[in-house]
């Protein structure tokens, strides 16, 4: 727990990726085996053991601490766990610090009953921000703002190992990841994984601009259309069944149906969508599913899951990743033909003669469930990462709307002096919503400009943040607006950015909320 | 208290203006300018520019004078610790408060009744200035900034680890530690040379009067020199000292991507920390945190306690609890009103 508290401590604080991969490596780097491993499995979310509920754990500081001076603090303070942390009152001559290993050893073996006890002398013995580590890891979810991915990112960089390689073992490895990291360590040659269903990383595309097709022969590149879902794997290996994101999380418990549907001895790579009635849902309806860890039969009938494939990389022992697109095509269709899989569909290959034909067909194409097309060359193998040139995507052209600054929040690092994070709204009669937030698509000399602008025209500061007079227009770029729960304004945008300041429009003249519920998918 | 002693609140209350000794006629750190002041210490929330006479320990005398010019007062009289002065018929005597350079606790004597008011204080070890010097009194007037059993500060090495930890750790980011001109400014350098850092430390040019007035008062503080005008490049990696508020202004865009820290001890509550875009919280504070606030009263056995500046209510309760008669003493200066 010496170094693992810290290590948290210093994550929650530190916007910067690059500094929390540093955090990370040095702790990796440092911390001894096998707490770096359990810590490994901490951060990717792959500890398991019965959560302590908050009413617990209020019973448990109420044993030591007077009602009345908790309720003040927690009231000042406004996070249990935080509250905890510092007001639990150390006691003399317990100062024995458990290990990271030895508190999951326990917690796996404690049963609800005498969880509590034991986290009690956890308590007794840590400092402020060991006690504050403890209780993140017992009541579930660290939230320290790194990713599984992240974190396999930082042990890539540690250990000079590819991110692919450690990827692709990774769901044939289980905490604490011994074996991981002699192998990381250059003690032992790569774990075996043969037989075990892990993940193959991914093929990605290059973004494509519509100047460099010129540069490009057509009859050397096959089109498909890009869906708007999430880019999954499906793995069907020595028996067992699993569905991979395209980081590498094992999603398969959000999506038991598809599981369900998968035939075994293959890997796909499709597009995960949700399907009504032959017809592809909105990317919200996806997103209903996606946010959660387990799937409802309410859900699973509301919201029913697809796979539209676009390639296969193995079958049976075959690995297939070294043929030219066309022939994997060529075994996706014989292979889909004869498995005939349920909750999965081929994604058509779009006939087409030169550019301008799929220009137009790209125009053309106004469903929403399409966000561009994908060009791949029909002699690319399989290559995981994103290799120049083989494959590219050519997204549709963005929706826009003029919004309205309303509140602007300090950067960090190199823009912790500049007003860099803006939150625009649109008009609902004579009063601004707020529908979403952008901090990048400006130039160096813009920024600077806004942050002047956002000084001057300051009327309410609230800690890092400065409400301004509704006075800017910001024309903003994205991908597509859905309707969320999850936002105030009852909309969450897709990859917002800022694509002209409207340094000369009145902003009487900005868009309303009608102009923005027509744009929904 | 000898039997005939004036009870302390027949002779002393709050006004306007402040708290007010009546058989003096002076006020404590007043508000608004008044004819006679005592100033506890040099903070801007307790010594204010514009009193006719003044009367505080020479340290407070000169930062008064640094601050402020001649507005710093009409008459300017020190009197050193330990040293007694009557002004009419109250011996007035100054004790360290361990707070900041200068610091006082104020001890009021008036016909065998004893007043201490506190000022801003802490308790532990200090080396810019002098440690707290219990004093038992009737009546305790006693600050409650950290007043939260909450509030518990760390040791002060422990913290500076932290930012000399950072700084091996991300040595091409530049360290921007955020401090209070008066007292912290200071303090943090003092802790920096005591953990062995001797590189020159670079500061805004709002704390460099301050912290050459401390060397003047015999406190080293190292090698230090503004960070304005040094060059972009060779402030890579070093420890920046400012206003908390400079992060913020144009003027931190000299730096080199700061990493920006903040010495206080508001620091222990990470919401806090994190929604002032704080990375890296140091805790280290100049005022008593809970179990000092606590042991403090507890050594004083004030007749009275009277708890001001800051969260009151948990300090009253927890005094109350020990078995001492409490007050906050905003509420007693509504008294006054009725
Ligand atoms: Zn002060
Ligand atoms: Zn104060």
């Amino acid at each position: 727990m010496e170094r693992f508290a810290p290590l948290l401590d210093g994550l929650i604080f530190t916007p910067a990726r690059n500094c929390k991969l540093t955090l990370m490596k040095e702790y990796f780097r440092t911390a001894p085996d096998p707490d770096r491993g359990w810590a490994l499995a901490a951060l990717t979310g792959e500890l398991n053991f019965r959560e302590v509920k908050a009413s617990q754990i209020r019973a448990l500081v109420m044993e030591r601490v007077d009602e009345t001076l908790f309720d003040l603090s927690y009231d000042f303070v406004g996070d249990l766990a935080e509250t905890v942390s510092l007001i639990w009152p150390s006691r003399h001559g317990v100062n024995y610090v458990p290990s990271l290993s030895e508190i999951v050893t326990e917690l796996h073996e404690a049963t609800r009953i005498d969880a509590p006890a034991r986290i009690g002398r956890w308590l007794d013995a840590l400092d402020p921000t060991g006690r504050w580590a403890l209780l993140k890891l017992v009541t579930g979810g660290l939230r320290v703002g790194v990713s599984a991915r992240l974190a396999k990112t930082a042990l890539a960089e540690w250990s000079n190992v590819p991110l692919e390689e450690i990827e692709s073992v990774w769901h044939g490895l289980a905490p604490p990841f011994a074996d991981l990291f002699r192998w990381l360590e250059g003690h032992v040659p790569r774990p075996a994984i043969e037989g075990q269903p892990t993940f193959t990383p991914i093929m990605l595309a290059q973004p494509l601009e519509d100047s460099y097709l010129g540069k490009l022969d057509p009859a050397d590149y096959r089109a498909e259309w890009k869906w708007d879902g999430v880019r999954v794997q499906l793995v069907g290996r020595g028996g067992q069944r699993r569905l991979y994101s395209r980081t590498g999380d094992d999603i398969g418990a959000a999506f038991p149906e598809l599981i369900a549907a998968m035939p075994g001895n293959v890997v796909l790579d499709g597009e995960l969508l949700v399907m009504r009635d032959g017809e592809v849902a909105s990317f919200n309806d996806l997103q209903q599913r996606l946010n959660r860890k387990l799937a409802s039969s309410k859900m699973l009938a509301e919201f029913p899951a697809w796979v539209r494939l676009y390639d296969i990389l193995e079958e049976g022992a075959e690995d297939l990743r070294p043929l030219p697109f066309d022939r994997r095509r060529a075994r996706l269709e014989t292979w889909f033909a004869s498995a005939k899989p349920d909750r999965m569909d081929l994604s058509p290959v779009i006939p087409f003669r030169s550019w301008d034909d799929l220009k137009e067909l790209r125009a053309g194409a106004r469903e929403r469930s399409i966000e561009g097309i994908m060009l791949k060359r029909g002699d690319s193998p399989y290559v995981s990462g994103r290799p120049k040139g083989p494959w590219f995507k050519w997204k549709r052209d963005a929706l826009t709307l003029d919004t309205v600054l309303m509140y602007a929040q300090r950067g960090h690092g190199k823009r912790s002096s500049f007003y860099s994070d803006y939150t625009f709204g649109v008009w609902r009669d004579d009063e601004l919503v707020p529908v979403g937030k952008a901090y990048f698509g400006f130039t160096d000399e813009e920024l600077r400009r806004l942050d002047r602008w956002v000084r001057e025209h300051t009327v309410d500061r609230f800690g890092p943040v400065r409400a301004v007079e509704p006075q800017l227009v910001l024309e903003i770029a994205f991908d597509s607006i859905h309707k969320s729960t999850r936002h105030k304004s009852g909309v969450a945008m897709r990859f917002p950015r800022v694509h002209r300041i409207r340094w000369d429009k009145p902003a009487a003249e900005a868009d309303n909320i009608a102009n923005v519920e027509r744009l929904i998918t | 208290m000898s039997i005939a002693a004036p009870r302390p609140e027949t002779w002393i209350r709050t006004t306007a203006a402040g708290l007010y000794c009546e058989p003096g006629d002076f006020y404590i750190d007043p508000r608004h300018p008044v004819p006679r002041a005592v100033i506890t210490h040099g903070h801007g929330d307790h010594a204010r520019a514009g009193n006719g006479q003044v009367l505080a320990t020479p340290e407070t005398i000169a930062i008064m004078q640094l601050r402020y010019g001649d507005g710093a007062g009409a008459v300017l009289q020190t009197l050193s610790y330990g040293e007694a002065l009557t002004i009419n018929a109250v011996v007035v005597r100054l004790l360290p408060a361990g707070h900041v350079l200068g610091s006082a606790q104020i001890v009021l004597d008036y016909r065998g009744s004893r007043v201490v008011v506190s000022g801003d204080y802490k308790r532990r070890a200090d080396p810019t200035c002098a440690p707290f010097e219990p004093q038992s009194a009737d009546l305790f007037i006693t600050e409650a900034t950290f007043g939260l059993p909450v509030f518990r500060h760390p040791p002060d090495d422990q913290e500076i680890d932290k930012l000399l930890h950072s700084l091996t750790l991300l040595p091409e980011r530049c360290h921007l530690v955020g401090v209070y001109v008066l007292g912290k400014c200071q303090r943090v350098l003092v802790l920096l040379r005591r953990a062995g850092y001797e590189e020159p430390v670079y500061v805004h040019g709002a704390l460099l009067g301050m912290t050459e007035l401390y060397e003047r008062m015999g406190v080293a503080l190292g090698p230090v020199l503004p960070a304005t005008g040094a060059p972009r490049e060779a402030l890579k990696g070093r420890i920046v000292l400012a206003p908390p508020t400079a992060p913020a202004e144009p003027w931190s865009r000299r730096l080199p991507d700061p990493l920006v820290a903040q010495a206080s001890g508001w620091m222990r509550v990470r919401q806090r920390a994190k929604a002032g875009g704080i990375e890296l919280p140091l805790v280290i504070s100049d005022h008593a945190d809970w179990d000092e606030l606590t042991a403090t009263i507890e050594e004083v056995k004030p007749g009275e306690l009277w708890v001001t500046h800051g969260a009151e209510e948990a300090l009253l309760y927890q005094a109350g609890k020990m078995g001492f008669r409490a007050r906050a003493l905003s509420l007693v200066g509504y008294e006054d009103e009725e």
